[in-house]
């Protein structure tokens, strides 16, 4: 390789410095957090947490697993993002392998149809209005039921679909398969990689997703742990600069008194993301292409 | 192959010329689509005809039949609204710089992961930096609350490290500094995601390029900006293209998170805020959706102006 020169090397000098820069103000946040999540939450308020906890404790992580009101929200997560991603993730590919069919009767219409909702709808409020109004409001379904079919993916999986070779279906249809058998013994077992990528992001999306169940949901049964952790957040701001713990987290908080509400949001917060942070490097090989399929799109 | 055509020919004649028995013959395939189909209707499709609740002086107990037509009242009542300026003003501020500064971030850092050649640094950086796109909105503005606060927040703790500042300052309640805490999250949370088309994109230009400039003595800078930039065009075009038709949309999670306080609301308010709090807070349907609508008419504007553009460029997106 060619020497650099002059200018070249204070150029790549400047990208990796500016890189390190980035990787680290990525990553402290974060360490932050972990850290302020294992330090004593009086002593977290005397300031200067930075790297390292200073009086470590682990009592904010058992506080968060002894409330029932977190498990339960927890439970709740778990539950949405299990359910919410198979029933999705099946749904919406049967969908898309019923429109690889060329012979489908109504093909292009269906199309059209599916396509006009990526770029139309109806807004916040008909939504809001419609989904109250068949009563799917404080009900668990409220997280299914509207998510179930995902054009997006369905556009993905059809790609997919439409770029295996044809013979294997042939060779099925001659062994006695009918439609249904081919997709569930041929095309899902081999749709491996295109499952686990949409699968990632359906997950992502059910476990991170607040908003749904805080205009949907009243019953605290029902209230997944980002949205508890946004109202537990939230009144944490308005009263940052006032010493009177709010009612959320003071429910929560009780009689522990070394607990502050913001070394136990940290705890709630290390909680949510942790199950993101293991799943991502192992599906990480696959959503580059996942991402790149769906940018093709048509 | 006599025989295959001669099959086929039998298998036509066969065919029912009534597209109804066709569609009863194919019910398998059709059950594969058309649940699907009623579910997307449903959600989709109905709350799109629900859009005239905007025209109608809606009544929770009268329902969306019975209530009576107003016309454009509710659109009125916004444009001559104190709130209409305001709330206009800072949906294109925080669109427009979302839009200079968020769409070429992750091309900066595209080209600047292509310039590096230690592998395993890269991966590294490129591992760190797709995190955030994964989590919540909830979770990274607990991030940045947590970093800005004035307990203990560690932008604070630097700054006094540095002797920049005295007090602590509390970030989150002084208005000027909204935007830029709110662009710099938006980065923060999407820049190495998005940074994956574009190097891609870089991946797929060919090196005899790179390697005839490097004979004629370009530098690396000059190779960045005189063959990589160039050969990624279309894909930044694209990308540009589908950004424009987003223009509108200034955010929502991220302002009602980050926004929390009160004393922003000066700031905070952009359309998508602005019907959550007057609709699903304040009850007022009608009006709320009127201006949804209003949104989504503009949205529709830019997204035709967009592909104009677009099929201008030879990148037509339909």
């Amino acid at each position: 390789m060619r020497r650099l020169g002059y200018g070249d090397r204070t150029m790549v000098i400047a990208i990796y410095f500016l890189l390190v820069l980035l990787a680290f103000t990525t990553f402290y946040p974060f360490w932050n957090a972990l850290v302020i999540s294992f330090n004593e939450g009086k002593d977290t308020a005397l300031g200067g947490i930075t790297f390292w906890p200073r009086a470590w404790t682990l009592d904010n992580y058992d506080t968060v697993f002894k409330d029932k009101r977190l498990v339960g929200a927890f439970s709740v997560t778990i539950m949405r993002t299990i359910v919410g991603t198979i029933t999705s993730i099946i749904a919406t590919s049967i969908l898309a392998y019923g429109m690889t069919k060329r012979e489908l009767i109504g093909r292009k219409f269906y199309m059209v149809v599916c396509i006009i909702t990526m770029y139309f709808g109806g807004g916040l409020i008909p939504t809001y209005l419609l989904i109250r109004g068949i009563g799917l409001d404080n009900s668990f379904w409220v997280y299914i039921i509207p998510s179930l079919i995902s054009v997006w993916n369905m556009i993905i999986f059809r790609t997919f679909f439409n770029g295996l070779p044809d013979g294997l279906q042939e060779s099925a249809k001659i062994d006695g398969c009918g439609n249904w058998g081919t997709y569930f013994r041929i095309v899902l077992p081999l749709s491996g990689p295109v499952i686990a990528t949409l699968a990632l992001f359906t997950a992502v999306y059910h476990w991170n997703e607040w908003f749904l169940p805080s205009i949907y949901i009243t019953n605290e049964n029902l209230i997944p742990i980002q949205t508890l952790l946004q109202q537990v957040l939230n009144t944490n701001v308005i009263t940052a600069n006032t010493s009177a713990l709010d009612t959320a987290s003071q429910a929560i908080l009780g009689r522990m008194q070394s607990i502050t509400s913001k070394s136990l949001s940290m705890a709630i917060m290390m909680v949510a993301t942790v199950p993101i942070v293991c799943v991502y490097p192992f599906v990480q090989r696959f959503f580059v292409k996942g991402v790149l399929i769906g940018s093709l799109k048509e | 192959m006599s025989q295959l055509t001669i099959n086929k020919e039998t298998v036509k004649v066969k065919k029912p010329t009534n597209n109804f028995k066709r569609f009863l013959r194919q019910w398998d395939i059709q059950l594969m689509v058309i649940p699907a189909l009623i579910v997307i209707f449903i959600f989709s499709y109905i709350p799109m005809y629900g859009v005239l609740t905007a025209f109608k002086n809606y009544n929770i107990i009268k329902g969306f039949m019975d209530s009576p037509w107003v016309g454009f009242k509710y659109f009125e009542q916004f444009f001559n609204s104190p709130d209409f300026s305001r709330v206009m003003r800072n949906t294109v501020i925080v669109s427009l710089l979302k839009f200079f500064i968020g769409f070429p971030a992750p091309i900066l850092l595209a080209l600047m992961l292509n310039e590096v050649r230690h592998m395993f640094f890269k991966r590294f950086v490129q591992t760190v930096s797709y995190l955030p796109y994964f989590l919540s909105w909830v979770i990274v503005a607990g991030f940045f609350t947590s970093m800005l606060a004035t307990d203990n927040g560690s932008v604070n703790i630097a700054l006094e490290k540095a002797n920049l500042i005295n007090e602590p300052i509390n970030f989150l309640s002084v208005p000027e500094y909204f935007w830029t805490i709110l662009i710099t999250a938006n980065v923060w949370k999407d820049i190495g995601f998005a940074s994956i088309v574009y190097l891609a994109a870089i991946a797929g230009v060919d090196p005899h390029l790179y390697e005839a400039a490097e004979m004629d003595g370009a530098s690396k800078f000059k190779q960045m900006f005189l063959i990589t930039v160039p050969s990624i065009m279309p894909v930044i075009i694209i990308f540009m293209i589908l950004a424009m038709g987003n223009l509108l949309n200034a955010g929502f999670e991220d302002i009602l998170l980050l926004g929390v306080n009160p004393l922003l609301r000066e700031v905070t308010d952009v359309l998508d805020t602005y019907v959550y709090r007057t609709g699903i807070q304040n009850g007022r349907y009608a009006y709320a959706t009127a201006i949804g609508l209003f949104k989504a008419v503009i949205s529709v504007g830019m997204l035709i102006l967009a592909n104009y553009f677009a099929r201008r460029s030879g990148n037509s997106l339909w």
